[in-house]
């Protein structure tokens, strides 16, 4: 159920607050580092929004994404479905399940990220490692920075397999995102942030993708122990779903990020029958107070 | 990090050949390998690593295990001359390893016995485990209740149903057994769905991988306690004809009863080895779960590996009449073996493995396992080519009685 062609470009009307077509220049701030840099000067933390590309259609992705930019989100995360997401919880395997199904591509995500970095907001991939391995990771290095892609976050990708992915976005100014995980010891988080830039995810606990009660105690403790060993921001993700615990994780870290809160809302858009403009109304009202978290609670740790 | 565990004689051995310095520290044989995990996970791999250096090191823990498999799991198992069989093929003398003997009706054992003693070395008291035929998720339900550890398999939906007995005595054993109904609903979901029990459960929680396969030391572990086959041949083999085997053959699911018996004969060049991959429908047709044979290098489950994949790497189906095969990886060692030529793999479709059982029932009085049954078919093609004057040893690697109600449906018995 491809709505969209492969010649039709996904990219709408810029969004006139930020700086549309902007890429990442080798060599200069990139487009994530920016990001945290503004947030910083605005004594908030970033809000990172993730959706899987394909969901509930290609472009009703897009749809959706945009309405996650027009909510006030400053990082979109667009996650490549896969068959076999380890790290993903119930929630996210359905939609990125559907997507699947759906027949989204690697080219469709690609096209995704193209869409949505027309806003002028970064964008970033999420994408399990096999995807890449095999279209190739310097060609996808290539064509996600073509795309205008901010970078990539790749979970099960450890700094130890990273070296073909390193050497690959060396010069593409795209960010290598690389996760820390409460379980990580002092030694492996100086070796996850000598070789993640943009920011550090920081897993708020042990578990899969999916909406917890309170977001796990060890989170700020993590976020501590990363801004001890690097001045790379530390975003926390996992978990996180709510205003309050928006709130609560822009107390201890850099950047929030945010997933199946907002994928549970495209599901029961779907399941409600409604089409991709209400479901964006839904979205845009579940950011608003995410957005609104960030803000309410400036990072109370300072940074150095 | 990791202490590097040179892997030389599994636990039990004392006249083990010695074996190449595989994997690297890394976890890597050759490009195969390695860790593709999440974060949260690397503690817990470099814990089990230590854990077993140390138990390697330790002659109690050998001694613990060697105890179990001897007065407990029932070994060495049997080497049969399969005579009947021989004359019927007419070609190599066909020696039989009866791992179907071992306690549970398959191989399985052998490593569920070291990991369970591990997790409990470890401090930890819950094990997890993933299984298709269900061998592997009785073997350790058997050896959690021995050791009074919790017990949770999970095993694709689409297995409950064809291996429905072995949900019952799982259960019977005491073991929670969790229908996966994501995904493709089978074993490569069942994983999936017990890697993500195990990132939140880790603390107290070791996850007993059944196969050759997943993240270092995954590999190395299985292989290392599976050896305890090969080792045991060789020597009922020198003891038998005078020699060595001209080729072992096994069958190759993620790989375990196969690098199990052919590990020690690698540093032997004379000896073939052999695996058979599921043909399912037959290569042609897609239909099928031989990740050599019809898959490219990629990455799944932590490890990277040959991969049933589609042009954009999302993992392919994997079809075969044995759910103990139908899985779309095979452990990076085989890749591996296969990359360097030392092991040839071959592909053995649903029909000829039917073939194989209803033979082998007949002439020997031995009901296998379809998964074992690929390995019997492969191995009469093996025997003709070798001619009489050669030693063919088949792993036999499980007891079919959990497979009575497929072969009776294929057969048209009832
Ligand atoms: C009897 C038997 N043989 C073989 C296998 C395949 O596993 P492996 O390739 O790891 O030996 C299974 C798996 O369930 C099995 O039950």
């Amino acid at each position: 159920m491809r709505s969209l062609s492969d010649e039709r470009s996904l990219a709408g009307e810029p969004d006139e607050r930020n700086e549309p077509g902007e890429r990442n220049e080798p060599g200069g701030q990139s487009r994530l580092s920016q990001a945290f840099a503004r947030a910083r000067a605005d004594g908030r933390a970033v809000l990172v929004g993730y959706l899987p590309a394909g969901f509930p259609s290609v472009a009703g992705a897009v749809t959706a994404m945009r309405a996650l930019v027009e909510a006030g989100v400053d990082v979109v995360e667009v996650g490549l479905p896969y068959s076999d997401p380890t790290m993903d919880g119930p929630v996210i395997q359905a939609a990125s399940d559907a997507a699947l199904r759906r027949g989204v591509t690697t080219a469709d995500v690609l096209r995704t990220v193209e869409a949505v970095a027309a806003t002028g907001v970064p964008a970033l991939v999420m994408t399990y490692w096999n995807p890449v391995e095999r279209y190739g990771a310097a060609a996808f290095a290539r064509d996600l920075a073509a795309a205008g892609g901010a970078g990539a976050i790749t979970p099960d990708l450890p700094p130890e397999e990273a070296g073909p992915w390193l050497a690959a976005t060396a010069d593409t100014g795209l960010d290598p995102v690389f996760l820390v995980a409460p379980s990580s010891t002092d030694a492996r988080l100086a070796r996850v942030a000598a070789v993640s830039r943009g920011f550090i995810y920081a897993a708020s606990l042990m578990g899969v993708t999916g909406a917890r009660e309170r977001v796990g105690a060890q989170a700020a403790e993590l976020a501590r122990r990363v801004r001890a060993v690097t001045d790379t921001p530390v975003a926390v993700g996992l978990g996180v779903s709510t205003p309050e615990q928006t709130a609560e994780v822009a107390g201890f870290a850099d950047g929030v990020i945010v997933g199946s809160a907002l994928v549970r809302a495209l599901l029961d858009a779907e399941r409600a029958g409604a089409d991709p403009e209400e479901a964006a109304v839904a979205l845009r009202g579940v950011v608003a107070g995410l957005a609104a978290g960030v803000r309410r609670s400036g990072p109370s740790v300072p940074r150095g | 990090m990791t202490s590097a565990v040179t892997p030389t004689a599994g636990p039990t051995d004392a006249d083990a050949v010695p074996v190449g310095p595989l994997p690297d520290s890394a976890g890597h044989f050759g490009r195969f390998g390695g860790r593709f995990v999440p974060e949260a996970l690397f503690a817990a791999l470099d814990q089990l690593t230590d854990a077993y250096a140390a138990a390697r090191a330790d002659p109690g823990f050998a001694a613990e295990l060697g105890g179990l498999l001897a007065t407990y799991a029932g070994r060495p198992t049997a080497l049969t001359d399969a005579a009947r069989l021989t004359a019927h093929v007419g070609g190599a003398r066909i020696l039989l390893k009866r791992e179907d003997l071992a306690h549970t009706g398959s191989h399985k054992i052998n490593n569920v016995l070291g990991q369970c003693l591990l997790t409990r070395r470890m401090g930890k008291t819950r094990v997890i485990a993933e299984t298709g035929a269900g061998q592997h998720g009785v073997a350790t339900a058997t050896a959690c209740a021995l050791l009074g550890l919790e017990c949770v398999v999970y095993m694709g939906e689409e297995d409950t149903s064809r291996q429905a007995l072995n949900v019952a005595r799982m259960r019977l054993l005491g073991a929670e057994v969790v229908a996966v109904a994501s995904g493709s609903r089978t074993l490569k979901d069942a994983i999936n769905e017990a890697m993500r029990d195990w990132v939140a459960t880790v603390d107290t929680t070791h996850y007993c991988i059944g196969s050759v396969m997943g993240p270092h030391p995954f590999p190395m572990l299985v292989r290392d306690f599976q050896r305890i086959i090969g080792v045991e041949t060789r020597a009922q083999v020198l003891e038998r004809v005078g020699g060595l085997p001209d080729a072992v053959v096994a069958c190759v699911g993620g790989g375990s009863n196969a690098m199990g018996i052919f590990h020690p004969f690698i540093g032997d060049p004379s000896v073939r080895l052999i695996g058979a991959e599921a043909g399912g429908d037959g290569l042609a047709t897609g239909r099928h779960a031989a990740a050599i044979a019809g898959g490219a290098p990629g990455v799944l489950h932590g490890m990277r590996t040959f991969l049933l994949q589609d042009a954009d790497g999302q993992t392919q189906v994997s079809h075969s009449i044995s759910a103990g095969l139908d899985y779309p990886g095979i452990g990076p060692e085989h890749a591996w073996l296969h990359e360097t030529g030392r092991a040839t793999y071959g592909v053995v479709d649903d029909r000829a493995a039917m073939d194989a059982l209803r033979l082998v029932a007949r002439l020997e009085g031995i009901l296998v396992a379809i998964e074992s049954a690929h390995a019997f078919a492969a191995a009469f093609g093996v025997a003709r080519d070798l001619g009489p004057d050669a030693v063919v040893v088949v792993n036999c690697s499980g007891r079919g009685d959990k497979d009575v109600d497929t072969a009776a449906k294929w057969f048209d018995l009832l």
